[in-house]
């Protein structure tokens, strides 16, 4: 099947320093890639060149059919300004405003589907309250239900169990798991432990990328990519062995 | 009443107010959520600078203030763009040369500079008509283009990076609320002066802010209570002969106070919970 998105050798950095070195990757219908990877591994920047938030130095990202402009994104909470007077309602809303469309008023349409996304997140009752009264967890839910108003076909989440708790953590996994049914999902994370069951695909990143199938990852893997030693045990993660990290496992 | 509401300063005062109050109600939430009190601040004291330049040529002081704080929020909004970390840095000697520049023309130009006290403390009950109208077309503008812009400005003050997620164009809306920043502002120097143009762009959304979480009805709220604040600042500046732009900042803090109080007494507000847009619980 036909990647809905397709990376090809980008290569991005800051200043003159390259975060991002030769990184190509393939995205698949209802593909669940998890990244993961050091701090300033370049995680988050990858996530910020797919959504155009930032423009590459080099290389290519297509986006097959109408892809480009259906991709959901959940920011990592700390990063939006929490202050802001808003209800839950309308701020799940500003997930339907786009390039488009942001000078004319919300239609009613906006409004049914927000209702309908709020209560199937189980935030229809929290609708009216604003968001600096909401958990780590009802917020996290939150900013998925704003990704999923538009309707994405392609999901991503920057860190999004940081601020939660166990139980908000298996909600949110069941969450996803549904939601992979009818989109691609990739997540950004230093700690892979929650996603054991889920991801499909895992993605080593330290500037250069390093990508497997769903399978184990031996210490020596994992220890090339953060550079010191790594306690493979503690990711929880179902193991097969990975043999080395040639051009042969780099995916197209 | 009627006799003073039937003279022509009076009547060019109580317009200047209403619309200042409209302003500050439209821009200053934006500029609190978006935490743009600083830039304001720089850009109400580089007004100094195109004063000076205005009476040296001999031309209306309005206009040069206008057009330096344009060009200052242009300069600040572009800096903002290629180097968000030193912003500050960028703005604080913007802020500083503008002043400098201000006094240097005003040391030029020969003679008595009798509006200059005027501009730097404000005095509503001076505003000749010509300005007036010269501030319904900025307040025209200014609210105008909230209305049309207003759910790009939100996007962007919320949550900048979905915005650019979502295409929207972040840095021209960013440019835009820069540029309405600094029309905001001019309106409002001629009511309390470059001094004191950060308070009235501040305490109406501050006490609004007590009363509602919800940024439309916070928008609403700061026009009236700018409108309240302008207009009592107002009185008091006219029957007792108190400067007009500091009574209407202090009659601003003591309602921000009484609000404050009110609010303590009654609970709302539970320790350790931030101020301002944002830091009260939801209301009730």
């Amino acid at each position: 099947m036909e990647n809905l998105i397709a990376i090809e050798h980008l290569t991005y950095g800051y200043e003159e320093r390259p975060v991002l070195e030769d990184i190509s990757l393939g995205i698949a219908p209802r593909d669940f890639i998890l990244v993961i990877g050091p701090n300033g591994g370049g995680k988050t920047t990858l996530l910020k060149l797919i959504l155009g938030i930032l423009a590459p130095w080099s290389g290519t990202i297509r986006f097959h059919g109408e892809t480009g402009g259906r991709l959901g994104y959940v920011p990592q909470s700390a990063r939006f300004n929490r202050t802001f007077p808003i209800s839950v309602f309308d701020m799940v809303l500003t997930g339907c405003i786009r390039a488009d469309n942001y000078l004319k008023r919300h239609t009613r349409e906006d409004e049914e589907k927000t209702g309908v996304i709020l209560e199937k997140l189980a935030l229809y009752g929290k609708r009216n309250d604003n968001i600096t009264d909401l958990s780590g967890g009802q917020l996290q839910r939150v900013l998925i239900a704003r990704s999923l108003v538009s309707e994405p076909l392609a999901l991503f989440l920057d860190e999004p169990t940081t601020a939660m708790d166990a139980t908000s953590q298996t909600d949110l996994l069941d969450l996803l798991t549904e939601l992979q049914e009818r989109m691609s999902i990739m997540v950004v994370t230093h700690d892979p432990t929650p996603y054991a069951q889920a991801y499909r695909h895992i993605a080593c990143l330290n500037t250069r990328l390093y990508f497997h199938e769903r399978g184990e990852l031996d210490s020596a893997t994992l220890e090339r990519v953060y550079g010191c030693p790594v306690e493979i045990l503690g990711h929880g993660i179902p193991h097969t062995l990975l043999a080395t990290h040639g051009e042969e496992e780099k995916r197209p | 009443m009627s006799t003073i509401l039937s003279y022509e300063f009076m009547q060019n005062a109580i317009l200047v107010g209403i619309m200042a109050s409209i302003v500050c109600g439209v821009i200053g939430p934006f500029i609190v959520t978006r935490r743009m009190v600083f830039i304001s601040g720089g850009l109400s004291h580089t007004a100094f600078g195109g004063l000076g330049i205005a009476y040296w040529l001999g031309i209306r002081p309005l206009i040069g203030a206008t057009a330096f704080v344009l060009a200052a929020a242009v300069l600040i909004g572009r800096q903002e763009e290629k180097n968000m970390s030193r912003n500050d840095l960028f703005i604080g000697i913007l802020w500083a040369v503008g002043v400098a520049i201000g006094i240097v023309f005003i040391h030029m130009t020969p003679g008595y500079a009798p509006d200059l006290m005027t501009f730097l403390f404000g005095n509503i009950l001076t505003v000749p008509r010509a300005d007036v109208i010269i501030t319904l077309f900025l307040v025209l503008i200014v609210s105008g283009a909230v209305m049309i812009f207003y759910n790009g400005f939100v996007a962007v003050a919320l949550d900048e990076e979905y915005a650019r997620a979502r295409r929207l164009p972040v840095a021209a809306l960013k440019m835009g609320l820069m540029i309405l920043t600094a029309l905001s502002i001019v309106t409002l120097i001629q009511v309390v002066g470059i001094l004191l143009v950060i308070a009235l762009l501040t305490i109406p959304v501050a006490i609004a802010s007590e009363l509602s979480m919800n940024f439309r009805r916070i928008m609403l709220l700061s026009i009236l209570c700018g409108i309240l604040i302008c207009l009592s600042g107002l009185m008091v500046s006219y029957f007792i002969e108190f400067p007009s732009g500091a009574s209407i900042i202090l009659i601003g803090g003591l309602l921000l106070g009484a609000v404050k109080l009110t609010e303590h007494l009654r609970g709302r507000r539970p320790a350790g919970r931030p101020e301002g847009p944002g830091g009260r619980r939801k209301e009730t």
